[in-house]
């Protein structure tokens, strides 16, 4: 047991001492492509994933706002569901359905799709939260001079709530981007995974802190100024339009 | 492929609804464990970003440098550093709870992963608390002869809690989400238990073979699981947020 225990703290010092050694720092560039590989496939899932959960919380956030019952349950569950459930278990369900059931599937496909409606359920609230805070009276000025449901929302509601709707949908893009991570646990090729396996990789192993310090960076050069921007936008706003940081700080509260 | 019955004869058999029923509970106590220990760090992190000025500058830097850090970067990003450097205190390495000793330590690290990103998060959330605080309240509390420390403790801690309870409960709700993440790296929680189960399903279900239906009972089951719990935490969320009039607990923010 003695021996266990110091042969760990050993290992420990031994994967510190890491880095700073240039070798290991020699080993992490001449796989350079890995990480490069592994940041280009997480910026694919990314990116698609956002596009489709700004289209689904676009759909359920106008159904939310419709004043129609059965459409605002629909959106109401919809919302409800993915968000009171983990974003692995979604990811591990559809992939597992798609391939016990013998499809052959892209894991980057999988995880872009339940990304997508994971995050989606997010910006449905973001939405709803944006198109609620206009006041009333704005729709139903629109309505006077005319203007059909689409006009109303495209030229009069939208313009009005998209200083309430960015800086939560930015972060929610943020934890998008983490989120990716999940990608881990069906084997998927995105930046954590392939970092995983080039430090545990036979051929490769070892260069535990380098190849993980180049792996966080990379995230961090992402997520940082996106963070950053969002919270500065909410500061802004915060002075100079109390009520509309209000619906922003309460909107964070709800999705956080 | 869609055998109902014999999915369902899965559960039926012995102990493997007690080992799931166990895996709710680790994942019950690791969160809140979790959550506890990270307002706690929380706090003291918000504190010190918020009024470290002048002499303790470096104490505001270092806090900022740590939420900044943590709340840019994937949890499964922190659990695989943990994993390989995190060490462990002599008391974690024997047997408890059922769970084996290399389980335990395995157990420890990912606890740890977990509350250092967790209060990154929490440390914002306070801080949002903090700065919900007028200014007055300082300048009052100093004109009693309070000194700082006891400004903020009998003055400004109690009303910033206040202000962000609901925050914090849905942050609950999150970190029993991320608490699926140990997935990844140990068979502990309900997530990695209800996978390890699927993993092996063809000994349990009688067919032989792994079965589609397998995948929508055993992941359905863990749905509901987490959605069970996660929703009346979000319903209690929802609560606090917009008293009824009369409900006496609920008074205390309807005055605010």
């Amino acid at each position: 047991m003695l021996r266990a225990s110091s042969f760990y703290q050993e290992g420990e010092k031994l994967k510190m001492a890491e880095l700073l050694s240039p070798q290991a720092w020699g080993k992490v560039w001449t796989y350079r492509s890995t990480f490069l590989m592994g940041f280009g496939n997480t910026l694919e899932t990314a990116i698609f994933g956002l596009l489709l959960a700004l289209a689904l919380g676009l759909f359920f956030g106008l159904l939310a706002t419709s004043g129609k019952k059965p459409l605002m349950a629909v959106a109401r569950v919809y919302v409800e569901f993915f968000q009171n459930t983990p974003i692995v278990l979604q990811m591990c369900f559809l992939y597992y359905v798609l391939a016990f059931s013998g499809s052959k599937v892209s894991i980057i496909f999988t995880g872009i799709i339940s990304l997508g409606i994971y995050t989606g359920a997010y910006m449905a609230e973001v939405v709803r939260a944006g198109i609620q805070a206009v006041p009333k009276g704005q729709f139903e000025a629109a309505a006077s001079q005319g203007f059909g449901y689409v006009e109303t929302m495209y030229y009069i509601i939208f313009p009005q709530s998209l200083k309430i709707i960015l800086p939560p949908m930015v972060n929610q893009a943020v934890n998008l981007f983490k989120n990716t991570s999940c990608l881990y646990i069906v084997g998927g090729a995105d930046l954590i995974s392939l970092t995983y396996s080039f430090v545990t990789g036979a051929s490769t192993g070892g260069a535990y802190a380098p190849a993980y310090l180049v792996c966080g960076a990379m995230f961090f050069v992402v997520c940082f100024p996106l963070s950053t921007l969002a919270s500065a936008w909410e500061n802004n706003l915060k002075r100079r339009d109390v009520r509309s940081a209000a619906v922003v700080r309460r909107l964070e509260q709800e999705v956080s | 492929m869609l055998d109902w019955q014999a999915s369902f004869s899965i559960l039926a058999k012995q102990g493997v609804l007690l080992y799931i029923m166990r895996g709710v509970l680790f994942t019950l106590v690791i969160s809140v464990c979790a959550v506890v220990v990270s307002i706690f760090i929380g706090s003291l992190l918000g504190l010190m970003r918020n009024y470290c000025t002048g002499r303790s500058r470096p104490l505001k830097w270092l806090a900022t440098g740590y939420i900044e850090l943590f709340r840019n970067t994937p949890l499964l990003f922190w659990l695989f550093i943990c994993l390989v450097f995190c060490p462990v205190p002599g008391f974690f390495t024997h047997r408890m709870l059922g769970l084996t000793s290399v389980e335990v330590r395995v157990l420890f690290r990912a606890f740890v992963a977990l509350v250092l990103f967790e209060s990154s998060i929490m440390a914002e959330i306070i801080r949002g608390g903090l700065n919900s605080v007028a200014n007055g309240q300082f300048e009052a509390g100093h004109s009693q002869g309070f000194n700082t420390v006891q400004v903020l403790w009998y003055i400004v801690l109690p009303q910033a809690y206040r202000a962000v309870v609901p925050t914090l409960l849905s942050q609950v709700i999150s970190t029993i989400k991320d608490s699926s993440y140990l997935a990844n790296v140990a068979v502990i929680e309900l997530m990695s238990r209800v996978r390890q189960i699927l993993a092996t399903s063809n000994m349990y279900n009688g067919a032989g073979t792994q079965l589609v239906s397998d995948v929508f009972v055993l992941f359905g089951m863990a749905f509901m699981i987490y959605f069970a719990i996660n929703f009346s935490l979000s319903c209690a969320v929802r609560s606090l947020q917009n008293p009824k009039p009369g409900n006496s607990s609920c008074r205390v923010q309807a005055a605010k």
